[in-house]
């Protein structure tokens, strides 16, 4: 969008503050947000801070196989959480499973919301047909449980990590549509929005200059919970076999590559990256969590 | 009331033909099923007859037709992959599926309910506090990691569980349980914990919030002011309020939990439709694939129907809204 953003009045600065304010008043909120910050940092990075590089064939040695942790490679580098069956540092490989698991839930639940956010506005704003229509679309599609739905598209698309974002994409964006549509029905009742239709102000300039920033709040928590659900859907579906190839492993098949192994007691295989994963869906929950509290007017009275 | 009851059957079977329309079309794009199946030496005139004689030859439109004919009479096609009517095939593993499912749902009411009810009776204990942390551990958990930790804690280090299978079973009324014997329920008990654990974090959650809001409600206020004994107040005037969303995301999810289950079912190998879905995927054996979404669609709009019906005799407003729409 290439509107220029107003410029925040002191009282919408103050309303930032307060938010700000009140989200640290939780120290679990707080703490999940430094975590999350962390995982972050850990999955930008990854190519940076890893050990070695798990992908490179160079760099690992089949010696090395189902080392238990703490345990260290024939060139005296410590595996600190052991190695897999291909004699790959598990730490590297979690780094860098970050880093895609990160990437997938966050760009799927980005578009989904961009797609849902501008669906749901239009059918609040124009009302009538356009909104029935799209909402038993939406409803049909948020009656069907997301695992099937993905399932099913990647059987009839194949894997990869493009079609595992569209997958994603499609079982989310009724989510965001819903909400949408319910707070900016809210919203439209209001005089600010007649004021605006009065002044003759252009569809898209209501829209989004004038409906989108009051669904902003409903939306933020939307999106968190939803970036979370990503991460743990996509994980899902690797696990099962029809999310990301094995050349771009993301958490999900990491732990499924670590099935085989457990088996026959190598825990650390599946243990470790299950809980790298349990960790970043954890600290986003939490952070949605807070600011569920924070933006809800209802609970603060 | 028997209005309210037409108009959602009627949106209902409008559901069932759009979803057969989707997965027929969907699943269509997957591949040609002749070209799969063709023995190695089948030349082109072989080809052509096998599509001819499974109707493929025809346009897509007609054979959707074809096939929303026979879907009407319980004719889904063979599967290719057991040779048996596709249908059959998936009925023959359904009670497995329902049984886990229904044990499932049954473990998140019983463990869900009390603790959320506790959680939003005292919302400041530390016994609360911890019963949310847990709530939102178990909402974030992969499902399918937990059942291999539990597998590895209690079927492998401790050997107090078995890790596969449905274990013995009994017969009644043809379908066969596991939850009747020792062996079985042994063998039910770490799938069902897996496909329970998000509800029951769901269902803390509802609970929980739906205490708290009732709580300060006006009727409670009375009762209270009335001297009306607490337990009382519980169990007649706040367990039927809070009951309400939760019968309603208990049905919804109910169906969830057997689209779950094919995650559940493929860790602990348990023999149900789940996991025949997934073998199915796996070698493309489409008319079962078909059938495995047509059952569960039907399934789900069955439920989200049934749902709605309670929903409005406990809540007559829904009825009332609906109708004047």
């Amino acid at each position: 969008m290439t509107m220029q953003e107003p410029e925040p009045s002191a009282e919408e600065r103050g309303a930032v503050g307060r938010f700000a304010r009140d989200f640290v008043k939780s120290n679990e909120a707080v703490a999940a947000l430094l975590t999350f910050c962390a995982v972050l940092a850990v999955a930008i990075l990854a190519p940076l801070i890893s050990p070695q590089n798990p992908y490179d064939l160079t760099q690992i040695d089949l010696m090395d196989n189902l080392q238990k942790p703490g345990s260290r490679s024939m060139g005296g580098m410590l595996f600190l959480m052991g190695t897999d069956g291909q004699g790959r540092d598990i730490l590297s490989a979690i780094f860098y499973g970050l880093r895609t698991s990160l990437m997938v839930g966050v760009l799927s639940g980005g578009i989904a919301l961009v797609i849902g956010t501008a669906v749901g506005l239009l059918a609040a704003y124009r009302g009538g047909w356009t909104d029935t229509i799209i909402m038993r679309i939406v409803d049909l599609q948020l009656s069907l449980p997301p695992i099937l739905v993905a399932l099913v598209i990647l059987v009839v698309l194949g894997g990869g990590a493009a079609k595992i974002i569209l997958a994603l994409v499609i079982v989310q964006w009724a989510f965001f549509a819903r909400t949408v549509r319910g707070v900016a029905l809210v919203e439209n009742a209001r005089e600010y929005i007649e004021a605006a239709r009065g002044l003759d102000l252009g569809v898209l300039r209501i829209l989004f200059g004038h409906l989108l920033p009051n669904c902003m709040p409903t939306l933020t928590v939307i999106a968190t919970v939803q970036v979370a659900n990503a991460i743990s859907l996509e994980a899902t579906l690797s696990f099962l076999g029809l999310g990301l190839p094995p050349t771009q492993p993301s958490l999900g098949l990491l732990i499924a590559n670590g099935f085989r192994f457990m088996m026959s007691g190598n825990y650390w295989v599946s243990l470790f990256p299950g809980l790298a994963l349990l960790i970043t869906i954890m600290s986003v929950n939490v952070i949605g969590d807070r600011l569920r509290d924070v933006l809800n007017p209802r609970l603060t009275r | 009331m028997s209005q309210f009851i037409l108009r959602r059957l009627i949106e209902s079977v409008f559901v069932v033909l759009v979803m057969t329309l989707i997965v027929f079309f969907g699943v269509s794009v997957i591949g040609n099923p002749a070209d799969i199946f063709a023995a190695q030496e089948c030349d082109q005139k072989c080809l052509a007859d096998l599509k001819a004689r499974f109707g493929l030859d025809r346009p897509l439109w007609e054979q959707y037709f074809l096939f929303l004919g026979n879907a009407l009479r319980g004719e889904l096609g063979n599967s290719f992959q057991h040779g048996l009517p596709a249908l059959q095939v998936i009925l023959q593993r359904a009670p497995a599926t329902l049984e886990l499912a229904f044990a499932a749902v049954l473990l998140s009411v019983v463990i869900g309910v009390p603790l959320g009810m506790w959680a939003g009776l005292k919302p400041e204990a530390l016994s609360s506090r911890l019963i949310m942390a847990i709530s939102t551990i178990g909402f974030s958990v992969p499902t399918f990691w937990v059942g291999l930790i539990l597998i590895m804690v209690f079927a492998l280090w401790l050997g107090w569980l078995p890790a596969i299978g449905r274990g013995q079973t009994v017969t009644i009324l043809g379908i066969e349980l596991s939850i009747l014997t020792w062996n079985g329920l042994a063998h039910l008990a770490l799938p069902t914990f897996t496909l329970a654990i998000a509800n029951i974090a769901l269902i803390i959650r509802l609970t929980r919030a739906g205490m708290r809001e009732v709580m300060f409600t006006d009727y409670v206020k009375f009762a209270r002011a009335k001297g009306v004994a607490w337990s009382r107040i519980l169990m007649t005037h706040v367990l039927k309020n809070i009951m309400i969303p939760v019968v309603t995301v208990i049905g919804m999810e109910f169906g969830g939990t057997i689209a779950f289950a094919v995650v559940t079912e493929t860790i602990f190998s348990w023999p149900g439709m789940g996991k025949l879905l997934i073998d199915a995927i796996e070698v493309l054996d489409r008319p079962l694939i078909v059938a495995y979404l047509i059952l569960v669609v039907l399934i789900f709009v069955v439920i989200n129907l049934i749902v709605d019906i309670i929903y409005s005799i406990l809540d007559p407003r829904v009825r009332l809204r609906a109708a004047q729409t």
